[in-house]
């Protein structure tokens, strides 16, 4: 028999079974909602199924049913024993012919107007048969028989039992034996503890068997232990499933579903190996089934109309599934029409979901949300497919069972995307088990690229940690890696507060988005196959942690996510390194603070050059050969996009002899990136960046000494600029007359830093070393057309600054932009309190720019 | 269904499992419990709430500790004194409550519970159900569910 059909059969029998007892409870408490939608959904599904599956009779007999059952959840029709009878006698037309189809594979022929003609003479509002007109079925719900009986009541009966372990197959002569048994998963799970509990059991044993030496024991005890290992195997195994079995029936589906509509639709699905939890998975089937025929109802449009919008006649639903972070990600995406928010708004409205008002108050994606809603629907007809509004809120309550989410996002006319997040309970990892302050955690090991050895640069010869203020980074061949202290992280007691990592460490990189992260640890174990067991609900706002497991020596342990610590760590997962908050700190540190400084040779010039660590994204060493030159000057290709090279002494310029490769500092600003070709790179050191001489060359900042040796230090913003001007050979908005800026911060390298870049995007800059300054400027009578402040400053500070400009005096009207290494949403609500227009990060050059953009121009306007 | 009842008309009778928390003495329904627990090896938890001592491994499931002292604000345990445990399951979770001994099984009649006093401190009123006038001492029923509801923003 075909496999769907088996599967069918037996799917549809454990929810006749239930039904039969959820509707003779229906009809003790008819006001019981949840049960009434418990059989609704059970009947949709049923007729859904035998839809695709070319099985018109039950088909019609369920639809017919289903239109009853809808009327009474509507509240438009009560549940009256005629009702209940006329249901149970459609149910028990649909369980003789399942029967029929257990037996011989086909439809028996058979005619059920009669039964649907009442069903939708009930449904259309005339009053229900009375059961005295017919006792013999409405009498006894045990044993009804259909008014039109010809068949003998099924025989199915005796083995619909209960859904929980039931090997379904009617006991049909014609049938051969089934390959598999339907076991129940609290079985499987049971299994699983007792599996667990003789590991420990065996690990316990042979620790005793070793401490004795040879005995009599030790032969049959390793055999035990690799029986018990293989029983583990299978247990588990018998819970994994590749999501591709839940997604077996959809092309099918969705080419019946395409000759039914007339629609020509595409499915594609990507990820179908991904495994998963059996009961997932089972929980998964019906929502998926329900979203893809969704999306090929209601989200594609017929050929024509996506023909007229400029859409390939052929619509696609694309399924993905991924394994992300400790979650399994599914995607079920269509490129229809979209989810229309006037429509939804407007059915809201009419169901008195919510008031006008309420409404709009509501994002676009909070109205889309309102899909998920029982008995929503926006689809205007009702059609055998969908339409019901059963669909989206089963999707969502089942998903939710088990502690997933969904997600919508939805573009009119360009198409919808549901984005189901699940979690990867009892999904078995191989992590890596390691120390930090005393405790051990597992790390997944599909997110660690390397481990690291470090320790003091003197004693171990491995790589040593520099730091940037209280940050650690760890120059990792060509990167700078942000290092985060696991202990320090998770505010554990022993772990050093200041960040600083312990003498001797390992540095586990993992990956995180597309950067990398280092997490520092006291020690690493070894890698164990773990099985993720989901966090106490109380504990799952800890997002650092994926789950929790139990070891082979029976100890818990957590499982960290490691994009969780990126997140506490407070480094996107999306930005590259020198995003890392130890680039902030030592941006928004002071000049006479320790910084990391790179020291480095250009332009076959013999005096040092030295550039701030934390400007530098990246170092990069660049076949010749790979560099190109173009009109604009040198490019390359660089992470797949063209990456305009400068030279520190004009553009370029190779010495006679160049050597194969050329070393490069990158340097990233927003979207731009510029990469700097040096001669060599000499060292980094910590110092104090003092710049002692200005300097009168461009590019240059001026001159200080490091480590003992003066070098020149490299204006980054002079280089970025010109790079970008080069290349895209644009001049920068001229306008009539350069706006007057007034920039007060008191640290000298930072100024430095600013104006020309400030200056660059034509802005005339006037700099104040403090806030005392900047106001005898006012008082001589200065006039500018926009502030730019630092917020922390020795004496008066940013605050005090805006408040003293707001109180009184010519710039009371001016727009004002913090600029501050701290911005909390704390912070920035002071600084707004104080009078600030715009705050701004101190590391965000461009958004600096934005910010200057977008205060003047709302200052054009007219009040 | 032979069910015991833990509440219900008068003349029924209810079943608890009568625990110490610093000298006071407690009830919670017996069919609340799951296990009794004598002192455990608890890993600790980096970052839970102060309420939650730890993950405990009963039999290969993962238990959540919560330490009834802290979640009712009470005086920590002295250093070194042992603690017994309760366990009991809520949405398919184990939980184990950490008390400082467990005593006995004790049939009350239901209609003996009293309302809780209204002078009972909030955080012993929130978490009881009514209390019992014993013959040398009361005893207060604990509300399991709410024990279990650890305020997430209180904890955080």
């Amino acid at each position: 028999m075909d496999d769907l059909l088996a599967e069918f059969l037996t799917e549809t029998n454990e929810s006749l079974a239930e039904l039969d007892l959820a509707l003779v409870k229906l009809e003790r408490t008819p006001d019981d909602k949840g049960t009434l939608s418990l059989i609704f959904r059970m009947v949709h599904t049923i007729k859904g199924t035998c839809g695709f599956l070319g099985l018109p009779r039950l088909e019609h007999v369920a639809h017919a049913g289903e239109n009853v059952l809808g009327r009474v959840r509507d509240g438009e029709l009560t549940v009256t024993t005629g009702v209940i009878t006329l249901v149970l006698s459609a149910l028990d037309r649909i369980k003789e012919i399942v029967a029929a189809l257990g037996a011989t594979g086909v439809e028996p022929p058979g005619d059920d107007e009669p039964l649907i003609a009442a069903l939708n003479r009930v449904a259309a509002g005339e009053p229900a048969p009375e059961p005295a007109a017919e006792a013999q079925h409405g009498e006894e719900p045990d044993q009804p028989r259909p008014p039109a009986a010809a068949a003998p009541p099924a025989p199915i009966r005796e083995t619909a039992t209960e859904g929980s372990v039931a090997s379904e197959a009617p006991p049909a002569e014609g049938q051969a034996a089934l390959q598999t048994i339907r076991v129940s998963v609290e079985v499987l799970e049971e299994l699983m503890t007792l599996v667990g509990e003789l590991v420990l059991t065996r690990n316990q044993l042979l620790q005793i068997s070793r401490a004795q030496g040879n005995t009599a024991f030790s032969p049959p005890l390793e055999r035990l232990s690799h029986i018990t290992s293989d029983l583990q195997d299978g247990v588990m195994k018998t819970r994994m499933q590749p999501i591709g079995n839940a997604w077996n029936k959809l092309p099918r589906l969705v080419r019946d579903l395409a000759k039914e509509t007339g629609k020509k639709i595409e499915l594609e699905m990507r990820g179908q190996d991904t495994e998963l939890d059996r009961q997932i998975l089972e929980l998964m089937r019906d929502p998926l089934t329900h979203m893809v025929r969704n999306s090929a109802d209601h989200g594609l449009e017929m050929p024509d109309v996506r023909r007229a919008a400029g859409k390939s006649e052929t619509g696609r639903i694309m399924l993905n599934a991924r394994h992300e972070g400790g979650h399994i990600l599914i995607e079920v995406e269509d490129d229809g029409r979209g989810l229309d928010v006037t429509r939804i708004r407007a059915k809201v409205l009419a169901q008195g979901l919510a008031t006008e008002s309420e409404l709009a108050a509501m994002t676009e994606s909070q109205i889309h949300s309102f899909i998920f809603r029982a008995g929503f629907s926006t689809a205007a007809v009702v059609t055998s497919i969908s339409g019901r509004g059963v669909g989206m809120d089963v999707v969502r309550s089942n998903i939710e069972r088990i502690g997933g989410a969904i997600e919508l996002t939805s573009t009119l006319g360009k198409g919808s995307c549901f984005t189901i997040k699940i979690p990867l309970t009892l999904a078995i990892v191989s992590a890596l088990i390691v120390k930090a302050c005393g405790e051990r955690f597992a790390i997944p090991q599909i997110s660690v690229r390397e481990l690291v050895r470090v320790g003091e640069a003197s004693s171990t010869g491995g790589l040593s940690i520099d730091y940037i203020g209280p940050t650690a980074v760890l120059r990792l061949r060509d990167r700078l890696l942000p290092l985060v202290s696991l202990g320090a992280l998770l505010r554990m007691e022993g772990a050093d507060d200041g960040g600083r990592v312990p003498a001797a460490a390992t540095v586990i990189v993992t990956a995180v988005g597309s950067g990398l992260l280092g997490i520092v640890v006291e020690e690493v174990f070894d890698t164990e196959e773990i099985v993720v067991k989901p966090v106490a609900p109380i504990l799952r706002h800890v997002t650092m942690f994926s789950g929790n497991t139990i070891l082979g020596d029976g100890s818990v342990i957590m499982i960290l996510d490691p994009n969780g610590v990126a997140r506490s760590a407070g480094v996107s997962a999306s930005r590259e390194t020198r995003d890392a908050p130890a680039a902030l700190a030592a941006i928004g540190a002071r000049s006479d603070e320790q910084m990391s400084l790179l020291l480095f040779r250009a332009g076959g010039e013999a005096n040092l050059r030295a550039v701030p660590l934390s400007l530098v994204a990246r170092l990069e060493d660049i076949p010749r050969d790979r560099i190109e030159r173009s009109s604009a000057g040198s490019v390359t290709q660089y992470r797949g996009k063209l990456m305009p090279l400068v030279g520190v002494d004009g553009d370029g310029q190779w010495a006679a002899d160049p050597p194969p490769t050329q070393p490069i500092l990158v340097f990233v600003e927003g979207a731009r990136t510029m990469g700097l070709m040096v001669d060599a790179i000499v060292d980094v050191v910590q110092d104090k960046l003092r710049i002692e001489l200005g300097s009168s060359s461009p590019g240059l900042l001026g001159t200080a000494v490091i480590a003992g040796q003066a070098a020149d230090v490299l204006d980054t913003a002079f280089w970025l600029n010109r790079a970008w001007h080069d290349w895209l050979d644009t001049t920068p908005e001229t306008e009539a007359k350069p706006r007057g800026l007034l920039l007060v911060e008191d640290s000298n390298f930072f100024r430095q830093l600013l104006v020309p870049s400030l200056a660059a995007a034509g802005y005339e800059v006037t700099s104040a070393g403090s806030a005392e300054e900047a106001l005898s400027l006012r008082d001589a009578g200065r006039m500018f057309e926009v502030i730019v402040s630092d917020i922390e400053m020795p004496g008066m500070d940013g605050l005090d600054f805006a408040r003293k400009v707001r109180d009184s005096g010519p710039w009371r009207d001016l727009p004002m932009i913090a600029l501050s290494g701290r911005t909390s949403g704390a912070d920035v609500e002071r600084g707004r309190s104080a009078g600030f227009s715009d705050y701004v990060a101190k590391s965000a050059g461009a958004d600096l720019l934005a910010s200057l953009r977008q205060c003047l121009s709302e200052q054009a306007l007219p009040l | 269904m032979d069910e015991i009842p833990t509440s219900g008309p008068a003349g029924a009778m209810c079943t608890y499992v009568t625990l110490m928390l610093a000298d006071q003495l407690c009830g919670v329904p017996v069919l609340a419990v799951r296990d009794v627990l004598a002192d455990q090896v608890i890993a600790r938890i980096p970052l839970a709430p102060r309420e939650v001592a730890g993950n405990l491994n009963l039999r290969g499931r993962i238990v959540t500790a919560i330490d009834l002292r802290q979640r009712l604000r009470l005086p920590r345990r002295a250093e070194g004194a042992s603690a017994m445990s309760i366990v009991t399951e809520q949405g398919s979770e184990l939980y184990a409550l950490l008390v400082d001994q467990v005593s006995e099984v004790v049939s009350l009649p239901a209609a003996g519970l009293e309302r809780n006093p209204p002078t009972l401190p909030a955080l012993w009123a929130e978490h009881s159900v009514g209390i019992y006038r014993l013959d040398e001492r009361l005893l207060v029923v604990l509300d399991v569910d709410r024990l279990l509801k650890l305020d997430q923003a209180q904890a955080a």
